[in-house]
């Protein structure tokens, strides 16, 4: 039984490396989400209104 | 060879010349410093800091925590600011920013939650506990998440906003809250480590916490200048929709009107 925990249980390394991960993956989907309804939003509005164009 | 163009050759040679994105100079030069810092703050975080005495290797999730709670708290900030503005001015500009300002807000609140928790897994070995400041935290989430809803809520545009905004007042009050938690209740965990005028870490480990807090903000800003474009295009989307309702309830009104002058003809 020890023997299985010690498998399962997750290193330091393990723990980093998942905080890490989450953030940057959580932060880089934000950022394709923002993109993608920058671009679908833009299509939309005429380029005047689109005062940094 | 036909006269006739491809339409939607025409349509993708449009798109080509105005490109239609939240893009702009600006916001490239910034990317791409952002960029820059994120690779730096990888290799300070997990490459070049020393492992701590007693935290280990675990210390460089504090590389990503604090830099993300920090931000949480700017989110949260920012939105009770642009609240406060656009209760007293009305502009556009105002909403579009509380809106992009609480929704970081979410992002980054809840990768604070997400980091700590795994911090606390091997730490307190527990991944979560009812502790002051994780229960301000996730209430301030909760609060943001809320304000979000509320601007749903309501049908008309400004309505919701006014409602969100009163809302949107209670945020910073609440980020005092969570910032000084540690020092009101006894707490699990730790007191204040940077944000104090004798930081209690130094040498890289300092500079790794630096170099992720400045990361972190050139990202924040960059996704805030892109969020509030995004914000402001939804503003004119539904300006657009709204005049073309309108535009055409009148159409159809002159319809009805004229239809009985032209039937006894």
């Amino acid at each position: 039984m020890s023997a299985v925990v010690h498998v399962v249980a997750m290193s330091d390394g393990g723990y980093v490396a998942a905080g890490w991960v989450g953030a940057v993956g959580l932060v880089g989907a934000y950022v394709l989400v923002t993109l993608r309804r920058g671009r679908r939003l833009s299509r939309r509005v005429p380029e005047g209104d689109r005062r940094w164009s | 060879m036909s006269d006739v163009s491809d339409p939607t050759e025409t349509e993708a040679e449009a798109e080509a010349e105005v490109p239609a994105h939240t893009g702009s100079r600006a916001t490239q030069v910034l990317g791409l410093a952002a960029l820059a810092a994120l690779a730096l703050w990888v290799l300070y975080g997990l490459v070049w800091s020393p492992p701590d005495r007693e935290m280990g290797d675990l210390v460089r999730l504090l590389y990503v925590h604090v830099p993300v709670a920090i931000l949480f708290y700017a989110g949260a900030g920012l939105t009770t600011f642009a609240s406060l503005m656009w209760l007293r001015r009305r502009s556009p500009g105002w909403d579009a920013l509380a809106v992009a300002a609480a929704e970081l807000g979410v992002v980054f609140g809840a990768l604070t939650l997400l980091t700590g928790s795994i911090w606390g897994k091997p730490t307190w070995n527990t991944f979560w506990t009812w502790d002051a400041r994780l229960t301000s935290t996730a209430l301030l989430e909760v609060l943001l998440i809320g304000y979000l809803a509320v601007r749903r809520v309501d049908p008309s545009p400004s309505g919701g906003s006014t409602r969100a905004s009163i809302l949107g007042l209670l945020l910073f009050p609440n980020v005092i809250i969570v910032h000084f938690s540690v020092d009101w209740w006894r707490s699990l965990h730790q007191k204040a480590t940077v944000t104090r005028l004798d930081p209690t870490i130094e040498g890289d480990m300092l500079v790794a916490l630096m170099v992720g807090m400045a990361a972190g903000g050139l990202v924040f800003a960059w996704l805030l200048i892109h969020r509030f474009r995004v914000a402001w295009l939804e503003q004119q989307v539904e300006r657009h929709d709204l005049d073309a309702a309108v535009a055409a309830r009148r159409a159809e009104g002159q319809l009805s009107t004229n239809e009985p002058e032209a039937q006894p003809a």
